[in-house]
């Protein structure tokens, strides 16, 4: 054979080439693994008894308990009034937001503010959120619907900016070449390509805005988390698996309408 | 009309796309920029009105000096410069009609223009521009529909839309076929005669630069190295502006391009194009 000069076997390169940097990596895996394991310490005789609890619980989960379906109405209802009223604020707030955060349309210091809005505001999850405004402005759906309007603009904003940078310049560099002012920019050259992924985002953002806005009520802002929550706590397991249900639904008809929605748009 | 004087543009990232441009247009004509890549073509136009501003230099415009305007001044300055793109750069979700009268956007108010509510005027000249492009009935189309060649139409027309006092055009047939290429280069060169609009024009194929332009000048390392009228594009002059190669293929005469039996039908061609 003529190829006999050659290599007949081959392996590709190793990811890490230093052998002693590779097990020790590997090494170092497995000793944090076991001491984060330890630190859960797992108390196995608790472990059995909140296995014959959990039986317990679903066992008078069932059948769920539907009678109060007026409490559990005002709370959906509620609930996707909160979502519907935080989803169309934040929709409005993040078009000022998301332009002063695309670097390619704003001065630096613009840019740099309205960046520290939008990292502030994401920072904190919206169960941290909704406690802060239930302790300044009380129980109830204002401090569920303000905890859902800081989410909603700052996540449609921050997607609005990414977009704006990502935008082909040309556009802008074709009206601006027009001798338009900056509004008009925003209105012939930015607006029109935007548009429609924007609608696509909040449209998602309302279908996130129904499911968070059963969690913000479980610290007391408002909607079919509240009632939840209050019937976790008086034992009512039975009511407890209908308002679960319900939530699922919810969620569900939400996610189905966003969907629709959204493959419409483009 | 337009004189430029020593105009340098240096990026901050060090690189010196123009060393010292010094140009005059005193009639109305159409120059056609040459140069290799990196040559200083786009900068140069783009110094002119400002999109890129330049580092040193002076432009003026009709007795107008372009670089010592304010934001505002240059916005009303911008105006009487039409500008047209390799890429066209229509904003594409927008109708044809809106793209055209996207060239008087700075003559009307905001809200005019967001509910495009255009004097009557801009109405009319844009319907007649569209005809004059061959563009007659796609008023309504969205920008996103168009072929290559109907997209560069519309950019044609947008830019005369301004009324303008000069074209700045940066590579316009760069993205089409040869043919088409070819066909837009002549109705550039026509309706920018037959308004008496000088033009600028960077554009790489010198063949075609020099069929359709009534001056060259060629670019090299930031400075102009050649200014004449077509036909004294020799090989001297090309090895100047490209460095050595064998020309002889490239220089043709004037005008044994003047052919192309389609003239009558410029539309069809494109048309099922993209």
């Amino acid at each position: 054979m003529t190829s006999s000069a050659y290599p007949t076997s081959w392996r590709p390169p190793k990811l890490i080439p230093n052998p002693l940097t590779r097990y020790g990596l590997l090494l170092a895996g497995v000793v944090y693994l076991a001491w984060s394991l330890n630190a859960l310490d797992i108390d196995w005789h608790r472990v059995e008894q909140g296995i014959a609890r959990a039986g317990n619980m679903f066992a008078r989960m069932v059948p769920p308990d539907f009678s109060r379906w007026q409490l559990l109405g005002r709370g959906v209802l509620e609930s996707v009034q909160m979502a519907f009223a935080a989803s169309f604020i934040g929709m409005i707030v993040a078009i000022p937001l998301g332009v002063c955060a695309a670097r390619n349309l704003v001065p630096t210091p613009v840019y740099l503010v309205a960046r520290a809005v939008l990292v502030v505001s994401r920072t904190f999850h919206e169960v941290i959120i909704a406690i802060f405004f239930v302790k300044i402005f009380g129980f109830g759906p204002l401090a569920g619907v303000l905890t859902l309007v800081v989410a909603s603009m700052s996540f449609i904003g921050k997607m609005l900016a990414e977009d704006i940078e990502n935008m082909r310049p040309g556009q802008l560099e074709a009206i601006r070449a027009t001798g338009a002012s900056f509004p008009k920019m925003l209105l012939y050259a930015v607006q029109p390509q935007m548009l429609p992924r924007y609608l696509g985002v909040s449209i998602y953002r309302l279908d996130a805005n129904i499911r968070h806005s059963t969690v913000v009520g479980i610290v007391g802002a408002g909607g079919i988390g509240q009632t939840l929550a209050a019937s976790f706590s008086r034992y009512d397991y039975d009511f407890s698996l209908a308002i679960l249900l319900t939530i699922m639904s919810l969620v569900f008809v939400g996610e189905f309408f966003s969907n629709w929605v959204r493959a419409r748009l483009r | 009309m337009l004189s430029i004087t020593e105009l340098a543009k240096k990026y901050p990232t060090g690189t010196r796309a123009l060393e010292s441009v010094t140009l005059r247009i005193d009639e109305p004509q159409i120059v056609a920029i040459i140069g290799s890549s990196g040559a200083g073509k786009s900068t140069l136009i783009r110094c002119i009105n400002r999109l890129v501003e330049p580092t040193s230099g002076r432009v003026v415009l009709n007795d107008l000096d372009v670089t010592a305007l304010s934001r505002r001044d240059l916005r009303k300055a911008r105006r009487r410069m039409g500008m047209i793109f390799q890429e066209y750069n229509l904003v594409e979700r927008l109708t044809v009609m809106e793209n055209a009268l996207s060239g008087r956007l700075g003559y009307v108010s905001f809200w005019q223009a967001y509910r495009r509510k255009y004097p009557p005027d801009d109405i009319s000249a844009a319907y007649e521009l569209l005809e004059r492009v061959g563009l007659k009935g796609y008023e309504d189309t969205r920008a996103d529909a168009l072929s290559g060649g109907q997209r560069q139409r519309v950019g044609i027309a947008r830019a005369l839309m301004q009324r303008p006092d000069l074209l700045l055009v940066d590579e316009p047939t760069a993205s089409l076929d040869p043919k088409t290429a070819r066909q837009i280069m002549r109705l550039l060169v026509e309706l920018a005669h037959e308004r008496g609009t000088p033009a600028l024009v960077n554009i790489h194929d010198v063949a075609l630069a020099q069929n359709h332009s009534d001056r060259i000048v060629g670019l090299s390392g930031g400075v102009v190295v050649f200014d004449g009228p077509p036909r004294d594009l020799t090989h001297q002059a090309l090895t100047d502006i490209y460095g050595e190669e064998d020309w002889s293929s490239t220089i043709r005469k004037s005008d044994d391009d003047e052919d192309e039996e389609d003239r009558p039908r410029r539309l069809e061609g494109e048309s099922a194009a993209g």
